[in-house]
């Protein structure tokens, strides 16, 4: 493989995953939706196409032909930029994750099935979602409007104490895997199947349960979702954003969940792997063998994503400082315990 | 290959380094900081440090950027006057940190058996990294453990003062 | 593929680039000390000073190979970051007694 088809074949998977990922990110809109529907006992969105399914499409084609206000009062440059911060930052940390089997590869080695295969990916994807806090903090500075302040400086708040968590939960997955590489983290949860994933086999179900607590503080979402509760604070953030500039922070949003989604099934969930592990024997066809781990893969981030709806449609919110409390109080010492007991587990196993 | 990054990011740094200097306001300073430190992150991982390149995305730009702009903002610093003092400043500060310059540019250049850094380079991984830490530097390691305790405590000591409202982040 | 173009791909970079590249941040930051006005830029400037050392840090760490080039850059991410959290809470302090940032306005050794 000459450097040339290298580079051609890189592109081509890069805008496959990218119109995938926000195909997804449309339809984890619809699903919401639908299942908050439900939830409430109505029908949810139902009018375009069978089932609303082109809902998505119809939101995106309104959004992008509403007038783009542009408020006098605002700092311009940044307030152009934060949306495409917040954006850009969703979309990147998708290309560490590995989502098929990297054992089907094209000639030279080549993987299908992840964009970047980085030693230290697990690392990458904290740093890219700690570098997205800036959307947010400068959207609701460069409004100029007191409730984006206020819901912004809630939310910079909100994700530095919450990071910290989320980082410590994870630490006891990469010792038990001896490793930062996620595809490495998800090899080593795959013999046994579900007995051997982290969840379950690693024994590491609280941090489990503090990466959850964690991720919805991070991606904005209810329970936590005070940077932009609607009884207080109008819309948080983005007030002041209308047409495609709202509509990238909501996508951003969404791939965020997306994103969180894909961690959670590559570190807890044992990735691609199939939950029966060796038990069952496949056939051995090509197809077979490249597009079942995708499809778990993409199973498992579905449930992440059916939690996420559910807690949305029946926690209520959480107020400001018990968020903090909540994070500071609990979440981290927990996740330091959970380290200290883990490392023992290791040492005299 | 690694020519190209290393100029596009070696530009990249350096412009944003001069923005910071040429902004009037703290939060446009803040932001160029940010790009300085996200492609010194880029430089680190051509020269290998793989791990080192991470922690500067996370703990520079993911959290003591964030913490700078989180206090711009609650303190809504506006743009900064021109004074007698900045006259002065500029002054003295342009020939002396021009003669700096000059005088590290001159060592670097004369400076014999300086390897160069191709794409191919032997990179170093977390292990290792981790081995030397937590053995043979045990030691500074738990130093630095209480010197961010005692941090933590100061700031919380400092911003504690007066009527106790918004401390930053941590 | 056009042998020029392989050429550049393979091209390496001299280490002393790396380290004028070091040298030139770390002056911007001594100039940004001097000529700034703010206190948050200033302190924003002794940041940009400390990434133009950890440049250099890392650079001899390629160089001779030894990975304690680059813990010491470790430890150095970890004192800026408490550095950090104090001297912004130090800036607030101020900012409440005397209600500016200018560094020219804060010249009386006690509140």
């Amino acid at each position: 493989m000459t450097i040339l088809e290298f580079f051609l074949w890189s592109l081509l998977k890069v805008v496959v995953v990218i119109v995938v990922f926000l195909l997804g990110v449309a339809y984890t809109v619809l699903l919401e939706r639908k299942l908050v529907g439900r939830i409430q006992n109505r029908w949810g969105p139902s009018r375009v196409g069978w089932f609303g399914i082109l809902q998505p499409l119809v939101d995106g084609a309104k959004s992008f032909l509403k007038e783009d206000i542009i408020p006098t009062g605002v700092y311009r440059p940044l307030y152009i930029l934060a949306p495409i911060i917040a954006l850009s930052c969703a979309l990147i940390s998708i290309s560490v994750v590995p989502f098929g089997d990297p054992g089907v590869t094209g000639s030279g080695g080549f993987h299908f099935f992840q964009i970047a295969d980085v030693n230290v990916g697990l690392l990458v994807i904290l740093g890219i979602t700690s570098i997205g806090v800036y959307g947010i903090a400068l959207a609701g500075w460069s409004s100029n409007n007191k409730y984006s302040l206020l819901g912004s400086l809630r939310s910079s708040a909100q994700l530095i104490s919450y990071e910290l968590a989320l980082g410590l939960s994870l630490v006891g997955v990469v010792m038990r895997a001896g490793s930062l590489n996620l595809r490495v983290i998800v090899e080593s949860q795959a013999h046994r199947g579900i007995l051997s994933w982290n969840l379950f086999g690693g024994l590491q179900f609280v941090a489990f349960f503090i990466y959850l607590m964690a991720a919805y503080a991070e991606t904005n979402r209810s329970p936590f979702d005070l940077p932009e509760a609607e009884s207080e604070l109008t819309a948080g953030y983005h007030t002041e954003y209308s047409s495609m500039k709202f509509a990238m922070f909501f996508m951003a949003e969404y791939g965020n969940m997306i994103t969180v989604g894909c961690v959670a099934t590559l570190l807890f969930l044992g990735g691609w792997t199939s939950p029966f592990g060796d038990l069952i024997h496949l056939p051995d066809f090509f197809l077979v063998r490249a597009l079942l781990p995708i499809c778990w893969f993409v199973f498992k981030v579905f449930t992440f994503l059916f939690l996420y709806v559910w807690v949305r449609g029946t926690l209520p919110r959480f107020r400001y400082d018990q968020l903090m409390n909540f994070g500071w109080r609990y979440l981290m010492p927990l996740a330091i315990l959970n380290i200290v007991a883990t490392s023992l587990w290791l040492a005299y196993r | 290959m690694h020519l190209i990054l290393f100029i596009v990011f070696a530009g990249l740094c350096l412009a944003g380094a001069v923005n910071l200097l040429l902004q009037s306001h703290p939060i446009s300073s803040a932001l160029s900081l940010i790009v300085v430190m996200v492609s010194l992150a880029v430089l680190y991982l051509l020269l290998g440090a793989e791990f080192l390149a991470a922690a500067q995305v996370i703990v520079y730009a993911g959290a003591i950027m964030v913490l700078f702009t989180f206090v711009v903002m609650l303190l809504n610093a506006g743009r900064e006057e021109r004074t007698r003092g900045s006259y002065a400043a500029r002054l003295v500060g342009f020939p002396a940190v021009a003669v700096i310059l000059g005088i590290i540019a001159t060592v670097i250049l004369k400076a014999q058996g300086l390897g160069s850094a191709g794409l191919r380079d032997d990179i170093t991984s977390t292990q290792e990294l981790s081995a030397v830490l937590f053995t043979k530097l045990l030691l500074p390691f738990e130093v630095t453990s209480v010197l961010i305790l005692i941090a933590i405590l100061g700031a919380v000591a400092l911003a504690r003062h007066g009527d106790g409202e918004g401390t930053p982040g941590k | 593929m056009n042998p020029t173009y392989a050429h550049m791909l393979q091209q390496e970079v001299p280490l002393a680039w790396y380290l004028l590249l070091s040298a030139a941040l770390f002056c911007l930051g001594v100039l940004g000390f001097l000529i700034k006005r703010n206190l948050i830029t200033v302190f924003m400037s002794i940041e940009l000073m400390l990434n133009g050392v950890n440049l250099s840090f890392v650079t001899f760490a390629h160089q001779w190979h030894a990975v304690k080039g680059q813990i010491f850059v470790f430890f150095v991410m970890v004192v800026a970051a408490a550095e950090a959290a104090v001297g912004l809470a130090i800036i607030i302090a101020i900012f409440r007694a005397r209600a500016t940032l200018a560094v020219d306005r804060i010249d009386l050794m006690k509140l």
